[in-house]
């Protein structure tokens, strides 16, 4: 076992298990997007997907523990990662440039993972089973009710540009951990995170919009 | 030299100044008139030393070798810019043509924890010489020379290695990185040999051995920003850290060499 401690704990082993967990999320989120476009179908169709994931019984709890422990990798390793790379450079640079390379997405990366850190915990409060009673109303009613409070709607707008800019840096960067970059494709991989991360950040982000002015 | 005034221009350095490696260190404000635009930096630096002596002050210390751009020892962070704001060139190769009357230019050493400064704007590079020796050897027969041709290299392969070779070492790529990653050095290092047909035998104790020596000299770790590539005086691409990425998880998870 020594191989795997070994390989999993250097510097590229962490970063191994950060490309595997964060691709895992956006294969999440690619699910996640496509059942919550069901509100734009109606109430009946959102809690019809609903029930249908309710049905799923002991699987949906496995599939959540496995989310938890994808998440907790992914958190841990992250600010480990984080608390080197700070450590790297005790002495900080006077004049700060940047020559290229350096994005808005890469430059704040464990900032918009701590910041949606701080949301998947707000955004289980607000409705998830094990803090929302969901025997009396349906999950319609209480997302529709949520995004009658505009601070609400602020909040999840917001949240959602958040995870669009880690998707934007998070998505090619784990192809190149991967040790995925060659000429080739790597152009149509960066478009591809660029789309996906447009697909996330209006996917969800116009939901909220959705449910509190027009629906 | 032209004293006209048309190739000449007034600057002022704000150069870090650090006794020794326990020393604070501090910003020195050094007025430097009449700058010949067709000097390099390093000579403009040796102007600077030059009236400093003179004056019975302590000159700045930096380090340069050959002055041509293909030796690895010159470097420090200029405008915050590692080699200064000239794309693909070592600092020796940048001329002060590059800067205007009345310019301020910031200029500081590599900082990480990993390179110590030793004096002024010269740090100790010496991590960078332990990843190598890390690295090993790469073996090769003895006795009479084996036919030119008698392991066939690819044209393509050849100069992608090449590429990967024409590491100088400078160390930019660590004084770039905001996480002070020595990442795209160590890629260059694992790729030239790793391309090769020479280098298969100890390719993956290599690559695990040069990554564990990194980490254990406190660099940072890669979060792909590609800053190094932007600064490296050689170009050298961040397709090689995804080739060393490769090269560690076959050497970690399908070799027998750990």
């Amino acid at each position: 076992m020594k191989w795997l401690t070994a390989t999993l704990g250097s510097s590229i082993g962490k970063k191994l298990m950060m490309a595997a967990t964060g691709l895992s999320f956006i294969g999440f989120l690619v699910v996640h997007l496509a059942g919550n476009l069901s509100i734009y179908a109606g109430a009946d169709a959102f809690n019809s997907y609903a029930e249908h994931l309710h049905a799923l019984g002991p699987l949906l709890g496995v599939a959540e523990l496995g989310l938890l422990g994808l998440f907790l990798t992914h958190v841990l390793a992250g600010l480990i990662l984080f608390w080197q790379n700070f450590q790297a450079r005790p002495n900080r640079y006077a004049v700060n440039r940047n020559p290229g390379g350096k994005t808005i997405g890469s430059a704040t990366m464990p900032y918009t993972g701590l910041l949606i850190l701080l949301f998947i915990i707000f955004h289980l409060t607000n409705f998830s089973r094990f803090f929302v009673d969901q025997g009396g109303t349906t999950i319609y009613q209480i997302v529709s009710t949520s995004f009658q409070n505009p601070v609400y709607v602020g909040l999840y707008v917001l949240a959602m540009i958040i995870v669009a800019l880690h998707v934007s840096h998070g998505f090619w960067s784990l192809f190149q951990t991967f040790g995925l970059n060659h000429p080739k494709y790597m152009p149509a991989i960066n478009a591809g995170g660029l789309i996906l991360s447009l697909v996330f950040g209006l996917g969800f982000g116009f939901l909220p919009i959705y449910l509190s002015f027009i629906a | 030299m032209t004293t006209t005034g048309e190739h000449t221009i007034n600057i002022t350095l704000k150069v870090w100044r650090q006794k020794g490696p326990q020393d604070k260190g501090r910003f020195e404000t050094i007025p430097v008139q009449n700058v010949e635009t067709h000097e390099s930096f390093l000579e403009m630096l040796d102007q600077v030393n030059e009236k400093l002596t003179h004056e019975g002050k302590d000159p700045i210390a930096f380090d340069n070798d050959c002055r041509e751009g293909i030796c690895g020892m010159c470097g420090c962070v200029v405008d915050g810019i590692a080699h200064g704001p000239q794309k693909a060139m070592t600092l020796c190769q940048l001329h002060m043509r590059k800067f205007n009357d009345g310019d301020v230019i910031a200029i500081e050493p590599w900082r990480a924890r990993a390179f110590k400064v030793i004096k002024d704007l010269m740090v100790d590079r010496s991590p960078l010489d332990k990843i190598i020796q890390a690295g090993g050897y790469v073996s090769v027969n003895t006795g009479s020379p084996q036919d030119a041709n008698a392991l066939p290299v690819p044209m393509e392969v050849a100069e992608k290695a090449m590429d990967a070779a024409a590491c100088i070492g400078c160390g930019a790529c660590v004084a770039a990185c905001p996480n002070a990653s020595a990442m795209l050095f160590v890629s260059a290092k694992v790729s030239q040999l790793a391309l090769l047909p020479q280098g298969q035998p100890e390719a993956a104790q290599r690559a695990i051995a040069m990554v564990n020596t990194m980490d254990d000299l406190l660099f940072g770790n890669c979060s792909n920003h590609r800053v190094c590539e932007a600064v490296c005086p050689k170009e050298i691409s961040i397709v090689n850290i995804a080739r060393l990425n490769r090269e560690f998880m076959k050497a970690g998870f399908a070799s027998e060499a750990v």
